[in-house]
């Protein structure tokens, strides 16, 4: 042993290296997910941000311009040559080319030319459909969701006293987070599509989505009631508040941050979800805007185009080509903008109401 | 016997009112209002109260004290009925009176009975509102909507509780803002705001410094004119300045109650004794 200078002074042994190797294999972990998390995410906004950046269009009035990518319907891509030149345009471009073509040859005497395009199926036009559709479905599942998970995690938390059936209960619905969303795709086609006869519809996925995202917002409504102090409760009973009362003045407002916020996040993740939408509410494509519909019950019963599906659709279901990529990247990038939006405004939501409410 | 008493001994003395326990109360008969019969209480198959009798005196303070889980706090919570929140328990016999009803009877609302039955607790917990709202909270959720009549009692209720002065430029600032003595006098505020008959106190002064409780002592001893009081507290000191009758409990049996000057100066029970003197407990 070599003389210590100091009894302070540090030790080095197998122990130490452990020591310093260990921090290292835990920060290497994390870095790992980082940058395989920034390069799944850079590769889809490098490859996706042009779709979006290339198809600002000028127009003639209010609002000036408009973005073909974002607020279109998606479209046919011909390809052909004239004139020697490459010429790409979308399906209904093309048929006014066509047609003007047509014209100026018939009033010049000229025989009507032989358009040969090659066509590729959604290379062209714009997702707003499906950027609609999914809002909807989020909207709508999130409400469902909300009013039955926080008032099942009310009766679970504020109300049953503790029995085998409440503990049952509980069991269960921790499993239901486990069950794959394939199985709740097949669960919402049997039960909404065909046993309640709604078809394909917004209504059908929205209760596919709302069950699917319950666990998560029972456990964390639940979570959250538990959050708010006890004392709470009783102070409000003692002064002769009905339970009821006490829930909706005094525990539900301060869970309510907690609520929201991870409820919200649950959602904009099932949202993302393909499996669960593409038998009970998604089409593969649909001319109208879900509200061009011509009496208002019919809104609720119509299928949609989503984003997830159509990412799905444009990158499995057709041919694949060199134009279809913008399209499946640039849809995967608008995605990506939705969910992040939907999460920024839950967390400032949540930063409101919190401030508004702190003990 | 060297001297034993604590109330002679009493270290915090000096600090708040004068030692009170005199025997002034017993000249005239005070008349009861909450008479506690044969009381036996159960957390589930656990026992917490053994034959309780007891009767409080109206207008008074009666102050429970004994060790730790001797039950005081079981006692108090049965009568406002706040055990009911707590699963499996039940008055498996006896009974408990106010002003002659039966408040375990089928005929008696909870809710009711806890308006004219006020309870501070142990630990403060003003609602996070501001401290106007904090007020009336009681009075909301009894309807009330006028503005100047909560205005009035906000004002009435803080006073009472000797805080209108310290926060009457703040009525709209969060109730939790305020100090530790502050927040458990808003929250006797609160309590009188809805005008019970009794106000409950499970040690309300322990989460305090002296000079807070001072001055819920004070409180106290000005609340008891309109108020039936009854505390709970661990503080021989405490239950000798401001009580007037003292009861004593022990594993769940009410070993000992009188005034509370003969309590502390001579009991009659050596249980009582030995607690008081310190000597056990
Ligand atoms: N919620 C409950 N469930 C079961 N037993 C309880 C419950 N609350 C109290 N007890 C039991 O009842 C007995 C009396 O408790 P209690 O809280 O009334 O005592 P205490 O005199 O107030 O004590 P402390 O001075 O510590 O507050 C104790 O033995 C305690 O363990
Ligand atoms: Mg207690």
């Amino acid at each position: 042993m070599t003389a210590l200078p100091h009894s302070f002074a540090p030790r080095r042994g197998f122990q130490r290296r452990c020591e310093s190797t260990i921090a290292w294999v835990f920060r290497a972990a994390t870095y790992a997910i980082l940058l395989s998390g920034v390069f799944v995410i850079g590769n889809i906004c490098l490859k996706g941000l042009p779709a979006v950046t290339n198809s600002f269009r000028s127009l003639e009035q209010f609002p000036y311009v408009t973005n073909t990518f974002l607020f279109e319907a998606p479209e046919s891509l011909y390809v052909f040559e004239q004139d020697g030149v490459k010429r790409e345009m979308g399906d209904k471009e093309y048929r006014s080319y066509r047609e003007a073509e047509t014209a100026r040859a018939t009033a010049e005497g000229r025989p009507v030319p032989e358009f040969k395009a090659a066509s590729y199926v959604y290379a062209a036009g714009g997702i707003w459909p499906c950027i609609v559709g999914t809002v909807l479905l989020v909207l709508g599942a999130m409400t469902i969701a909300l009013l039955l998970g926080v008032s099942s995690a009310i009766f679970l938390s504020e109300y049953a006293r503790d029995s085998v059936f409440v503990r049952f209960i509980r069991l269960a619905i921790l499993n239901l987070a486990g069950v794959p969303s394939i199985v709740f795709g097949l669960f919402g086609f049997a039960m909404f599509v065909l046993f309640f006869d709604w078809n394909v519809s917004l209504m059908a996925g929205w209760f596919t989505l709302a069950f699917m995202v319950l666990p998560v917002v029972i456990t964390a409504s639940e979570e959250a009631l538990k959050a708010v102090p006890k004392g709470f409760r009783e102070g409000s009973l003692a002064l002769g508040a009905t339970k009821w009362q006490t829930i909706r003045k005094n525990v539900l407002p301060y869970a309510l941050p907690g609520i929201l916020t991870s409820s919200i996040l649950g959602i904009a993740r099932v949202a993302g979800e393909t499996a669960p939408i593409m038998f009970t509410a998604a089409y593969v494509v649909r001319d109208k805007l879900p509200w061009e519909v011509s009496k208002f019950g019919d809104f609720f019963f119509q299928g949609v185009m989503a984003l997830p599906y159509h990412i799905y659709v444009v990158s499995s279901k057709i041919p694949q080509n060199e134009y279809t990529q913008g399209v499946q990247y640039g849809t995967a990038f608008v995605f990506l903008g939705l969910v992040a939006l939907i999460a920024g405004s839950s967390i400032l939501l949540r930063n409101k109401l919190r401030g508004r409410y702190q003990w | 016997m060297e001297n034993t008493s604590p109330a002679a001994a009493a270290p915090t003395r000096s600090l708040a009112m004068p030692l009170r326990a005199t025997p002034k109360d017993d000249a005239e008969p005070v008349p009861t209002l909450i008479d506690v019969r044969n009381l036996d209480f159960y957390y589930g198959a656990k026992q917490a109260l053994f034959d309780i009798n007891i009767e409080i005196p109206d207008r008074r303070v009666t102050a429970f004290i004994g060790p730790s889980g001797c039950g005081k706090s079981t006692l108090l919570r049965c009568l406002n009925r706040m055990n009911d929140l707590i699963d499996g328990t039940a008055v498996k016999r006896g009974a408990i009176k106010i002003r002659d009803i039966d408040i375990y009877g089928p005929s008696v609302d909870p809710i009711e009975l806890r308006k004219r039955v006020g309870m501070v607790f142990q630990k403060s917990n003003p609602f996070p509102k501001s401290i106007y709202e904090n007020i009336i909270y009681g009075l909301r959720i009894q309807g009330v909507k006028s503005k100047t009549k909560l205005d009035e009692v906000v004002e009435k209720s803080l006073r009472g509780a000797a805080l209108w002065d310290e926060v009457k430029d703040r009525l709209h600032e969060s109730g939790l803002g305020l100090s530790g003595g502050q927040q458990q006098r808003l929250c006797i505020a609160r309590t009188i705001a809805v005008e019970p008959e009794v106000i409950l106190m499970d040690e309300p002064c322990s989460a305090l410094d002296p000079i807070a409780t001072a001055k819920v002592e004070e409180l106290i001893h000005e609340l008891k004119k309109q108020f039936t009081i009854i505390i709970v507290t661990h503080s021989m000191q405490q239950a000798a300045r401001c009580s007037d009758r003292t009861a004593f409990f022990y594993m769940g049996k009410l070993i000992e109650f009188d005034a509370t000057h003969n309590i502390f100066m001579n009991p009659k029970n050596p249980q009582t004794e030995a607690y008081v003197s310190g000597r056990f407990g």
